[in-house]
């Protein structure tokens, strides 16, 4: 960790350092983003290594539980909302699409593939960082800045062990469950408006879903939804850890920041990574 | 003396192209209490993280036990942490436990010992440090000095053989500073650990110090007994200690002892051959007996009001009074003759018994713990001459010190 804190301490001190000429500023300006975008995705990497390394050691079991029931449970009445509406959207525009080409038939395998394979992980996600991820960037900022982490360090506690491990432990393990509910309110939201608003038969809606999802497809979405745990959970933790070493601020204003960075990283991550992920399993 | 138990050696350490230590040189050794003093942002709580290793220098180096700490591996490194412990300005206590899993953490977390007897210990460390009551409150539930008593009670939970203090009367009122360094203080007798702290408390961290580091200008510029510092001739003594002094003053109303000293000697000189001044030496029952019976808040009140009255009583007539030790007030009469001390005392007894004692167990008492208890107020006199060695006469005044009223103190106050 030291090593981490200390290049980011150096990119913090050369912040004054500017070359004379305007074009050379241009490019010093350009070379120091990118080495520090270059430093920081190291460092993260680090980071999550640090993290995973710890996650089965002793005394982990009832941290990780008690993060799951943080990140995981306190998460499913919304997750259940977006997922209900969602489904309702989709089985909505759906059966007003196909009806047009006459293959309303179709509209229980359309819901079911997209919320399987692609909405119900990439949504499950982003609501995860909104209601969990800043929160966890919130509290490590905060243990951060009122030196608790330090005080780890002096009572010989590993504060990637107590604090930052059992979170990415829980969110791995919640993240695929959440997305599961996701699917199903979702193909339910679907039938609801599908079939029960717009008159769309009952049994082709599930015998559509049934016959055209296969069980790649909701394996991939599981790796997706697993994916996208281990990014916003080491996202989230990463810079709530170093919200202390930010360049543009100090304080609450710095664990402010440190929350909507989190936010907005993880959820270009999660929709960047998305697309890789999908061309890899496709 | 011994192999100093951490010393620094040239250490310098930088933030940006701000240099906060500059070769800073310092030991300190085992089984004493060392307390390192200098102006706020003069690099003191730098200096202690340096210890336990959070900060590391950018040049020189750190001894641990004569060896230093650049040069040991990781085991040996962690062994070397493993006895400190550390009190942090802020407490750093975790806001989201409650203060029994907050003092328990560090036994939970680091040792392989049962829950009983985790709850044991944990039960006896908050019992010392009067907290059994917040055990299923939240740090932000707590008053600053509750919070302080947290901290210190997790930083004694492991039995560390060394403890660092980070300002640990910050924001605490002048009876409260005096009721944690009296638990330190009394702590470190009872568990013999090594106690490095970082304080403004002058001069009451004199009272509890076997050493004094003075930390100006990013160098530490004194090392030494407290009582030697008094005789430092450096523009440190002007800038800090004065200016802490006449702090001190203004919230205690008791002048410090090197402010008395400074007035003694110049009463003294005015003085011719023959003329005669008188020293009233007050105390409140024995300190360690005290504490244990009525607890550090509730006998730092009762001292607190006792110099008040004191003062006000004898300064009115001249006198002038500092506090000698942590439970002992001294008075001098520049200008009184033994028999003039002795009918003035015969005054303040009956004023003493009626007012003050009355006040104090309705005030003060209130912060006291467990049972009734009885507490004895002596005073005695000495007389002496211009020239006369202060201390000596100060041991008369002792051994003619007579009981002068008795406190009932009871917790929620009594009145006798």
């Amino acid at each position: 960790m030291a090593f981490i804190a200390s290049r980011r301490n150096k990119n913090k001190n050369d912040k004054n350092e500017k070359p004379g000429l305007p074009v050379l500023r241009f490019f010093a300006f350009v070379g120091k983003t990118v080495i520090a975008w270059v430093d920081n995705m190291g460092a993260a990497a680090v980071f999550l290594w640090l993290a995973l390394w710890q996650i089965f050691r002793r005394k982990q079991f009832a941290k990780t539980v008690t993060q799951i029931y943080y990140i995981g449970a306190r998460s499913i009445t919304i997750i259940m909302l977006v997922s209900l509406f969602t489904g309702m959207v989709l089985g909505l525009q759906a059966h007003h699409a196909l009806t047009k080409f006459g293959a309303a038939g179709a509209v229980g395998s359309l819901v079911a593939l997209s919320l399987i394979m692609e909405l119900g992980p990439v949504l499950t996600a982003i609501m995860i960082t909104a209601r969990a991820g800043s929160a966890i960037a919130a509290e490590i900022g905060i243990q951060r800045i009122s030196e608790q982490i330090d005080a780890l360090h002096t009572m010989r506690i590993n504060p990637m062990r107590y604090i930052v491990s059992p979170k990415i432990s829980a969110a791995i393990i919640s993240f695929p469950l959440l997305t599961a509910v996701f699917d199903l309110v979702g193909i339910l939201g679907g039938y609801i408006s599908s079939v029960l608003l717009l008159g769309l038969n009952p049994g082709v809606y599930w015998h559509s879903a049934k016959v055209y999802v296969e069980m790649a497809d909701i394996t991939n979405g599981f790796i997706k939804s697993i994916v996208f745990a281990v990014i916003v959970a080491t996202v989230c933790c990463y810079q709530g850890y170093f919200a202390h070493m930010r360049r543009d601020s100090h304080g609450a204003q710095a664990v402010g920041l440190a929350t909507t960075s989190a936010v907005v990283i993880s959820c270009v991550l999660i929709l960047v990574s998305d697309y890789v992920v999908t061309s890899l399993l496709l | 003396m011994n192999t100093p138990l951490i010393e620094f050696k040239d250490v310098t350490k930088r933030f940006g192209d701000k240099t906060v230590l500059d070769r800073v040189n310092l030991q300190i050794y085992e089984g004493q209490v060392t307390t390192i003093i200098g102006l706020s942002g003069s690099g003191k709580s730098v200096l202690l993280k340096h210890i336990i290793g959070l900060l590391e220098p950018d040049e020189g180096a750190i001894f641990f036990r004569g060896k230093p700490l650049n040069q040991m591996k990781k085991p040996e490194l962690a062994q070397s942490f493993a006895g400190i412990s550390y009190m942090f300005q802020g407490n750093a206590l975790f806001d989201s436990l409650t203060v029994y899993d907050n003092i328990a953490l560090p036994l939970r977390e680091t040792t392989h010992l049962k829950k009983t007897e985790i709850h044991r210990r944990v039960l006896s460390r908050m019992k010392q440090t009067e907290l059994t009551e917040a055990a299923s409150k939240y740090p932000s539930e707590l008053s600053g000095g509750m919070q302080k008593r947290a901290a210190l009670a997790r930083a004694l939970i492991t039995d560390p053989q060394i403890v660092l203090f980070d300002e640990p009367t910050t924001g605490q009122d002048p009876v409260r500073k005096n009721a944690i360094l009296s638990m330190i203080a009394q702590n470190q007798r009872k568990l013999n650990f090594t106690a490095v702290l970082v304080s403004h408390e002058i001069p009451d961290v004199y009272f509890i110090s076997n050493r004094i580091l003075a930390l100006y200008d990013r160098r530490i510029v004194f090392q030494g007994t407290p009582e030697e510092l008094e005789n430092f001739n450096h523009p440190f003594m002007d800038e800090v200690i004065s200016s802490l002094e006449g702090l001190q003053k203004e919230l205690t109303g008791l002048y410090s002892k090197r402010q008395f000293e400074l007035l003694n000697h110049v009463q003294m000189k005015r003085r011719k051959g023959g003329e005669t001044f008188c020293l009233v030496i007050f105390s409140l029952g024995e300190l360690n007996a005290l504490l244990s019976q009525v607890g550090h808040d509730a006998a730092q009140e009762i001292l607190r009001d006792m110099g008040l009255f004191i003062d006000k009583h004898f300064g009115a007539i001249g006198g002038v009074s500092t506090r000698r030790a942590a439970n002992e007030i001294l008075t001098m009469l520049p200008y009184s003759s033994l028999e003039e001390t002795q009918s003035i005392m015969e005054d303040f007894i009956v004023d003493f018994r009626r007012q003050v004692i009355p006040a104090i167990e309705a005030g003060a008492c209130k912060f006291a713990l467990g049972d009734a208890v009885e507490l004895t107020v002596m005073a005695g006199v000495a007389e002496g001459e211009a020239k006369a060695d202060v201390d000596a006469l100060l041991n008369l005044a002792r051994s003619n010190q007579k009981e002068i009223g008795r406190l009932q103190c009871a917790s929620g106050g009594t009145s006798s």
